[in-house]
């Protein structure tokens, strides 16, 4: 880990018209780290998530991107700059084959060797959605979408990738498939992730640290081993 | 006997006006569809970018003929011209007019296109004047005839029909084939998600206004030219009409939009043609109320279902 900071977030607040939905937040990514952020819904984490692509712009505060301000550039130049961004409900597009959804991740480059490799490594990653490329997105199942959602952000082949909730109403075994996955692109292609999740166990097993989000307020971080441990997690999040 | 063979006669003779007229409104209701599909804005003032289109191809029309060009190379000319015409206006007009609206919920945007198209009304009349100006005569009047002349197919109807197929072909390889046709369907599907693909989605709305204005423009100046007239009210009927074609095909579906156009041009002809000529409008917006009580998602809708 070369201790660089990919990403940093310095007194965040984001407002949706009159509600203050995120309260001066601080955080930072290392390059090569996965960092997830947990809380219970209505947190703020896809807020978060949506100002850092984005999607929402801050109130107030700072957010920076290998060291430059992203504060309020629109979302797709945020794209070209090397951040991706899985969406909550995956969105993926459901008239569009499989492959097809693949092809708009990579909507920005040009280099078609690299692009087939790529293609290549997910279909590796997730045989199942070569099993299926030639089939319209829409008729995949939850997990499969899940799995296409994350994908296809990896086709535009980020710095940074931001995954929100890819456990969100899937199969155990495949929520399985889907971390070992997330955990592989991290080892394997060197990737940066931000991981929202409500499953606070799955995530902070695949994660080096991460950060506890409560109505819009970070409430604790540190490292995933720590949290997993500590006692006011385990009651909160871990169910024992 | 020779009732039937008459009346076999007529019902081609209107089906194939049907197929014309049906064809206007299906170039028209393409504009409609495609900007609904991709902002949900029905967009009122799409009918003047017919009257736009009618109004270029008019001036740039006579213009080729007085340097002595052929009515045919003038029609080749200004019809492409009058369509990049259109499209520009209607550019303009999402840039300085809907865009800065765009949020601040469907209403207000309806009641802004709805100010729209009365500007361009008033505009026109105001400038060109209120009085219908000729259109130059660019295709004669020939046609073919079939069974002993019973049955006329005018050469203005095949240019208009040939267009008009042109059109949708290259539109559908455009919107399937290409990678800007994507980025539509994308942008068309959900706004963020093809923010988050890097789509710089302000463009591809730009673009969709300008393709769904060209069509509109091309139909204004093979109507100009069918009629050897335009006025700057001439997009007021056309407009509502088109709507119609594209709400009972189905808003914001592209083929739908051909389906619903066709269908409203023939059921308008056999109107006319069998029953009271007069009765073609009130038809039309009977068509209108029916599918919105019976089947509101239009012909080709399906019942959106959400996965969770």
């Amino acid at each position: 880990m070369s201790g660089e900071k990919i990403l940093e977030i310095n007194n965040m607040h984001v407002h949706y018209g009159s509600i203050h939905a995120i309260h001066g937040i601080n955080l930072h990514i290392n390059r090569g780290e996965i960092v997830t952020i947990l809380g219970s819904n209505g947190a703020g984490k896809t807020t978060t998530l949506h100002t850092i692509s984005g999607l929402l712009q801050p109130s107030e505060g700072e957010i920076s991107f290998k060291g430059q301000s992203i504060k309020n550039l629109e979302a797709h130049k945020i794209v070209a700059q090397g951040m991706a961004h899985s969406p909550e409900g995956r969105m993926v597009f459901p008239d569009l084959t499989v492959k097809e959804n693949l092809e708009m991740g990579a909507y920005l480059r040009n280099d078609k060797d690299q692009i087939a490799k790529d293609f290549r490594y997910m279909f590796d990653l997730f045989p199942r959605l070569e099993e299926r490329k030639s089939q319209l997105a829409g008729t995949l199942s939850g997990g499969e979408q899940q799995m296409l959602a994350i994908a296809r952000a990896y086709m535009s082949k980020p710095e940074l990738l931001l995954l929100d909730e890819p456990s969100l109403g899937i199969a155990p075994i495949l929520v399985q498939a889907i971390f070992s996955a997330i955990k592989e692109i991290n080892e394997k292609q060197k990737m940066t992730i931000l991981l929202v999740e409500q499953n606070a166990y799955a995530a902070l097993k695949i994660a080096h640290r991460g950060y506890v989000l409560t109505t819009g307020e970070i409430s604790m971080q540190g490292a995933a081993k720590d949290l997993i441990s500590n006692e006011e997690i385990r009651k909160a999040y871990l169910g024992h | 006997m020779q009732d039937i063979q008459f009346f076999f006669y007529d019902l081609l003779q209107f089906l194939v006006n049907g197929l014309s007229q049906g064809s206007i409104y299906a170039l028209v209701a393409l504009g409609y569809t495609m900007v609904y599909g991709i902002i949900k804005l029905i967009n009122f003032a799409h009918g003047e970018f017919y009257m736009i289109g009618a109004f270029i191809g008019l001036y740039v029309c006579e213009y080729f003929l007085k340097i002595n060009l052929s009515p045919t190379t003038a029609l080749l000319l200004g019809l492409p011209v009058a369509m990049i015409g259109s499209g520009v206006v209607a550019v303009i007009v999402e840039k300085l007019v809907y865009r800065p609206i765009r949020g601040h919920g469907r209403i207000s945007a309806l009641i802004t296109a709805l100010g729209a198209s009365l500007f361009f009304q008033y505009l026109g009349q105001g400038t060109v004047g209120a009085e219908p100006k000729a259109f130059p005569t660019l295709i004669s009047g020939d046609g073919i005839e079939f069974f002993d002349g019973n049955v006329f197919i005018s050469n203005i109807q095949m240019i208009i029909m040939a267009i008009t197929v042109s059109l949708m072909i290259f539109l559908w390889w455009l919107v399937n084939k290409t990678r800007i046709g994507k980025a539509m369907r994308a942008t068309s599907f959900n706004k963020n998600a093809a923010e988050l693909m890097g789509i710089n989605t302000d463009r591809i709305i730009s673009f969709t206004f300008f393709l769904g204005a060209s069509l509109a423009g091309a139909a204004g100046v093979l109507v100009g030219m069918y009629y050897n007239t335009a006025e700057p009210m001439m997009g007021l009927i056309p407009g509502l009409k088109a709507f119609i074609a594209a709400v009972l095909g189905g808003i914001g579906i592209i083929p739908g939009a051909f389906l619903g156009g066709i269908t409203l041009g023939i059921a308008e002809n056999l109107v006319v043609g069998f029953w009271i000529s007069t009765y073609r409008d009130a038809v039309a917006f009977a068509i209108l109320i029916i599918i919105l009580l019976v089947k509101p998602a239009g012909l080709l809708g399906k019942n959106v279902k959400e996965k969770v």
